[in-house]
């Protein structure tokens, strides 16, 4: 899409720009300019090439913020289904984009820990959101994270301050009701854990209305200070009708850990951009994720791991599962800089096609400029082991159940490897449920 | 219990059993030995079903059913099982949801009572001691990482789950050491009754000075060529197969 005006955006982004504060203006300013110059992306444009967004581009989406609000008509019943089972821990929950404090938690956190919608935090002119906020999702990166910066309003905010510890995680719920249908919302979270820190973050976006048509456009940027620890979780079901095209940007500094579980399974055409940069020696980023599509869904993961000092290390495995129709993207670079020496890294992605007309473009992409490194890449796409199949039912089981078991397998060997107990085992039962029905 | 009856079979189109006839009733072991490519481990797969290979002519009836009209699934829900000689890898699914899955599957097929968790865990306890193991290997991926030895004696542990009522095991013996040979044997001797029967498919007569066959069976070139008492399987170390080969083209003249 070409021709978006400054002025049009300007007029998208509503009201919030004026309590927003001073710093932000121009930043905002940039990316509104950025993005009217470059548009939409074409599937011209290698990282777009399979992921073609002219349903986005062609549509007109109304901001969702000038909708009627509809938080009052949620009801703590109709979100519990959505909360692990835990409805104590901090809990942010956004109705069709809007902060809503009636359903939100953020009870008994330890000092140093502060949890806020992002909409707030700017209002109050916050110093840790003033040095952290868009320095790490860059507009010129991606249009989608231009345009969210543009236009961005609200989201979550966590800040743990050096040496403290979250025990228990903080969720971001991101919550659609039938009302969101032809609007778009931009989420930004930022997620900024401080030296010697430790938290763990869950990033939901579901929907009550599993049929709406609506477009989720969210940025989250997390740093991970020096020697801390971060836990994060993304967990995507938006209606199978919706468009939801996100970017995770991360910053982990000397001895930090990041490690990331990131589940899509919403979504007409879900796009995740994953980049992480190791920005400093003995940084370490595990990244693990699953995609389970059907119909005619589209799943893309591009994720970047910047590898810029030596001694650190990133693992990846991303499983795909596909039936129907659907199709998976999944793009993994590795940029290896030429100082970035006694870099391990891996990368795994492996999909497991259940139709004939499903399909998997895979692209591992390592760009290594140092020669003292241990790097690895392996793609799969292929069927069920016909050996495996016959095993299972020469102890009796039935063809179908056989098929069902061994594809909850090769799922539940990459959902092992959430983090977080509740999660983990809230994902598990979701997995079993949705390959019941697919 | 089993009647083969002029089998062939073939896979890839090339012809692997040239004509099997065998009966095994209740109560009995059976051994059916031969050199490699004889067609021993052939028989166990078209026994169990495996989609590869072809039946070309004759039949077997299983209980009366005709056994090759059968899935591979509805074979074990009728009381067959085959110790595979290559146990395959299921990484993701654990030992104790396995074998739970397996044993309501074939409850299910003869209309009774699945088990509960708990209550099969108290099943699966006394079987564990049959193949002396602890509860540990339950919670381990099927097979995922095992030793050859641990595999096989995982089949046995399945077997004695299963409780079918003729069992074949495939070569069960390769690559056991002389230990996990006897845990296996002693399994499967505590496992006889008068209502099931085995078929012990090996290669060397090693496995039958602890599993004592009723019957054996010599398989060259996908007939039986040989069968006796299980003297023959002696007669068959000492003599070597060489010996059965001069005697199939005897009897071939």
């Amino acid at each position: 899409m070409s021709g978006v005006s400054v002025k049009e955006l300007e007029g998208l982004a509503g009201p919030a720009t004026v309590e927003g504060p001073e710093w932000l203006e121009p930043v905002r300013r940039a990316a509104m300019e950025r993005f009217a110059r470059t548009g939409f992306p074409s599937a011209r444009e290698e990282e777009w090439r399979f992921t073609p967004v002219t349903p986005i581009a062609q549509e007109t989406w109304q901001p969702a913020w000038t909708r009627e609000p509809v938080a009052a008509a949620v009801s703590r019943e109709q979100i519990a289904p959505f909360v692990f089972g835990h409805e104590e821990w901090a809990t942010l929950v956004f109705v069709n984009g809007e902060y809503t404090p009636e359903l939100s938690t953020a009870a008994g956190l330890p000092d140093g820990v502060l949890v806020t919608s992002l909409g707030e935090a700017l209002r109050n002119g916050d110093e840790v959101v003033r040095r952290h906020l868009t320095r790490y999702a860059r507009p010129e990166d991606n249009p989608f994270a231009a345009l969210n910066t543009a236009l961005l309003r609200d989201g979550g905010f966590l800040h743990v301050a050096g040496g403290v510890e979250l025990s228990a995680p903080l969720h971001l719920l991101f919550l659609t009701t039938a009302d969101a249908a032809g609007t778009v919302t931009h989420p930004r979270n930022l997620v900024v854990v401080e030296r010697n820190a430790r938290a763990a973050v869950v990033e939901s976006y579901v929907t009550l209305a599993p049929g709406a048509r609506y477009w989720t456009n969210p940025v989250t940027e997390v740093v991970t200070g020096a020697n801390s620890w971060v836990e994060h979780a993304r967990i995507q079901r938006e209606s199978e009708s919706a468009y939801h095209v996100a970017t995770t940007q991360v910053e982990v500094q000397r001895d930090g850990h990041y490690r990331s579980f990131s589940m899509a399974m919403g979504a007409a055409l879900a796009r995740h951009n994953l980049n992480v940069r190791l920005a400093d020696q003995y940084s370490e980023a595990l990244l693990y994720g699953l995609y389970i599509t059907r119909g005619e869904q589209l799943a893309d993961t591009h994720t970047v791991l910047y590898h810029d000092h030596p001694n650190c290390h990133s693992w990846e495995v991303y499983k795909g599962i596909l039936d129907g129709r659907s199709r998976a993207v999944f793009s993994g670079k590795v940029v290896v800089q030429p100082e970035a020496q006694k870099t391990d890294a891996k990368q795994t992605n492996r999909n497991l096609v259940l139709s004939d007309h499903a399909k998997v473009d895979t692209k591992p992409q390592l760009e290594i400029f140092a020669d003292d490194v241990k790097c690895t890449h392996g793609a799969t796409v292929g069927r069920l082991d016909e050996r495996a199949r016959f095993y299972a039912r020469s102890r009796g089981l039935p063809a179908e159940v056989a098929d069902r078991l061994l594809t909850y397998a090769f799922a539940a060997e990459v959902v092992d490897e959430v983090a977080i107990a509740p999660v983990r085992e809230e994902l598990d039962r979701l997995v079993f449920e949705r390959l019941g029905a697919l | 219990m089993l009647s083969i009856n002029n089998l062939h079979a073939s896979v890839d189109g090339k012809e692997i059993l040239k004509g099997i006839s065998l009966t095994v009733n209740p109560g009995e072991i059976h051994a059916i030995m031969g050199p490699n490519g004889s067609g021993k481990s052939t028989l166990a797969q078209v026994l169990a079903g495996h989609p590869a290979y072809h039946v070309t002519d004759g039949q077997v009836l299983f209980e009366g059913r005709d056994l090759l009209d059968m899935e591979p699934e509805e074979r074990a829900q009728a009381g067959f099982f085959l110790a595979f000689q290559y146990p395959v890898e299921l990484p993701g699914v654990t030992n104790a949801y396995f074998l739970r899955a397996a044993y309501n599957e074939i409850r299910k097929s003869r209309g009774e009572e699945e088990l509960d968790s708990m209550d099969f865990l108290d099943l699966l306890e006394e079987k564990l001691k049959l193949v002396e193991w602890g509860p540990e290997i339950m919670q381990r991926a099927v097979n995922a990482g095992f030793s050859g030895g641990e595999k096989k004696r995982n089949e046995i542990l399945q077997l004695a789950v299963l409780e079918p009522r003729l069992a074949v095991l495939d070569e069960t013996d390769s690559g056991l050491d002389i230990d996990a040979l006897r845990t296996v044997a002693a399994g499967v001797n505590k496992l006889r009754r008068p209502d099931n029967a085995f078929i012990v498919i090996t290669h060397y007569q090693r496995l039958l000075n602890y599993i004592v066959p009723d019957r054996v069976h010599v398989l060259s070139d996908g007939k039986v060529v040989m069968s006796g008492g299980k003297e023959l399987a002696l007669e068959l170390e000492a003599k070597g197969y060489e010996w059965v080969d001069a005697q199939a083209e005897a009897l071939a003249q």
